[in-house]
């Protein structure tokens, strides 16, 4: 896996925005519906706040702007994959531009409950040119790193029968494939979780088999997580800062250098 | 409306039409409303009805003229549908939210305009175009090409979110100078409109001085997008009835070959006429 560090834009980016070196660390959560993500994410951060870090966490169509208006939207049935996806990035760059660029600038480790893949794995399911989906998400930040929690329909279903239950849009009701909630939930998380598999292939994502007990999950998180903070303090301290980031962040480098293992003052 | 195949039970469609990404697994599902190929903008459309958008910047006379067109058509029998941009209630709540409070960036301003396109495009532009109508559109995509990027998108990336807009027949652009769009617009109301201005832009806090900085910026932008998609330029400080005159004759050769849809005559659509 390649360490993707700072100011690397997926696309276009946000070309109106002044550059400024971003000292913290994107760290995404992906993986489908009921596999666990929030319970990790919410162990993850006292873990990280002990070790000195400061977390900011943001989560998949949570934006003020636009999170009313997609669960309005989806009471009804208006959407189709182009709104959808639209709404999404939307939402997306809402939170890029209000909650994870400013946290970045700041330092914190911004952790991502989903990011822009499960746009990519949804929409190639539903049947979207996946490259306009990728064009769209092109303001995106690439996270630093990826963590994958994969899981098969057989350790989803029992998970998701027992909590919330099946969701419409979660069983891709909407694709219409019948009225049999149970088997549109299998068909489509089937190709949700084939897209996501093909993703984690693509981007390098780290991927952790998420079938197992949530302490084991959040053990390999961890080890993942330090892992990763002790490589990019390496780097920077080797560096001065890494990649399109030093020019302007030259001087404080050493300071974010050490924060791997000595934690961060923000 | 709906367009579910009968193979409603998870199985697959005999003849299902390849999707973008060869996966016709999912069969012709209801949410999946039209492909989305690359540059649709730059060739024909092959829908039997025509769609004509007018552009410009605010005060340009361009709605003004689009009434016009619309009547006129309609006193001919011509079925002719009619749509505004930023008009569908989808994001309406969240164009408000953000413009009340400020919460909106270029990215998210071009974002919401583009969900709002989306919606009345599946809605309001295809079917009736389908049907063989005559679509009458003020302002188009082109209207975000040029403010959104006066606001700072990438100029590519604003194209690729759009990537899915069918070509319009015609496309008029009414242009106009800022000094005159201006003595318009402070004619006929006495403020002008925050994000109108370009206020949240920050050229000026001087309102006035914002519109003439940022839509100069639009104005800009236009021309070279009159150039580079091939949009009629229609100069529009000329005077109302001699600039209808060439919008007509411009529609006239856009419906050459056209032809209306069955109805069950053609007078049933004066009443409707709004």
């Amino acid at each position: 896996m390649t360490l993707k560090r700072n100011n690397n834009w997926f696309g276009h980016g946000l070309p109106y925005l002044a550059r400024k070196p971003l000292p913290g660390h994107l760290i995404a959560i992906e993986g489908t519906d009921g596999v666990g993500r929030s319970t990790q994410i919410a162990l993850l951060r006292p873990w990280l706040e002990l070790e000195g870090y400061a977390v900011s966490d943001t989560g998949w169509i949570r934006s003020p702007l636009l999170s009313e208006t997609i669960n309005e939207a989806k009471q009804g049935h208006r959407l189709t994959v182009t709104t959808f996806s639209l709404l999404y990035a939307a939402d997306f760059a809402d939170r890029l531009e209000h909650e994870i660029l400013p946290a970045l600038q700041a330092g914190f480790i911004v952790i991502a409950d989903r990011y822009m893949y499960t746009a990519f794995a949804r929409n190639a399911v539903m049947g979207a040119d996946p490259a306009w989906t990728r064009d769209l998400f092109g303001m995106a930040l690439v996270p630093d790193l990826v963590l994958y929690l994969q899981v098969d329909v057989d350790h989803l279903v029992p998970r998701v029968v027992q909590g919330k239950g099946m969701d419409y849009w979660e069983s891709g009701m909407h694709l219409a494939l019948g009225s049999d909630i149970f088997e549109s939930f299998l068909h489509y998380q089937r190709g949700l979780l084939g897209e996501y598999d093909k993703l984690a292939e693509e981007w390098g994502f780290v991927t952790i088999d998420a079938r197992r007990s949530i302490e084991d999950i959040q053990s390999e998180l961890r080890s993942h997580i330090a892992d990763y903070l002790q490589r990019s303090g390496r780097e920077s301290a080797k560096s001065g800062k890494s990649a399109e980031a030093t020019k302007s962040a030259e001087s404080e480098a050493p300071t974010n250098g050490a924060a791997a293992s000595d934690g961060q003052k923000t | 409306m709906d367009s579910r195949a009968p193979d409603g039970h998870g199985g697959k469609p005999e003849t299902g039409l390849p999707t973008a990404n060869g996966n016709s697994g999912t069969g012709s599902a209801s949410i999946r409303p039209h492909p989305i190929r690359k540059t649709l903008l730059k060739s024909p459309h092959s829908y039997r009805g025509r769609l004509i958008a007018v552009e410009g910047i605010d005060g340009s006379g361009k709605s003004t003229q689009l009434g016009l067109l619309d009547r006129w058509l309609r006193a001919q029998g011509h079925p002719v549908h009619f749509t505004q941009w930023n008009s569908s209630r989808l994001v309406r709540r969240s164009m408000q939210r953000g413009k009340r409070k400020n919460l909106l960036t270029p990215t998210t301003f071009s974002l919401l305009h583009a969900v709002d396109f989306a919606d009345r495009l599946t809605y309001q532009i295809l079917p009736p175009l389908k049907a063989g109508m005559i679509v009458l559109a003020d302002r188009y995509v082109y209207t975000a090409f040029a403010r959104d990027v006066a606001r700072g998108v990438h100029p590519e990336w604003v194209r690729q979110v759009y990537a899915f807009a069918p070509r319009p027949d015609l496309t008029l652009y009414f242009r106009v100078p800022i000094e005159v769009s201006l003595e318009r617009l402070l004619a006929g109301r006495a403020k002008l409109k925050y994000h109108e201005a370009g206020m949240d832009v920050g050229l000026s806090s001087d309102p006035v001085e914002s519109f003439r900085l940022f839509q100069s910026r639009v104005l800009e932008i236009y021309g070279a997008l009159a150039e580079e998609f091939g949009l009629n330029t229609i100069e529009a400080t000329g005077d109302i009835p001699a600039q209808q005159r060439i919008v007509r004759r411009m529609v006239q050769e856009v419906l050459r070959d056209y032809q209306q849809p069955r109805t069950r005559a053609g007078h049933d659509h004066d009443a409707q006429a709004k």
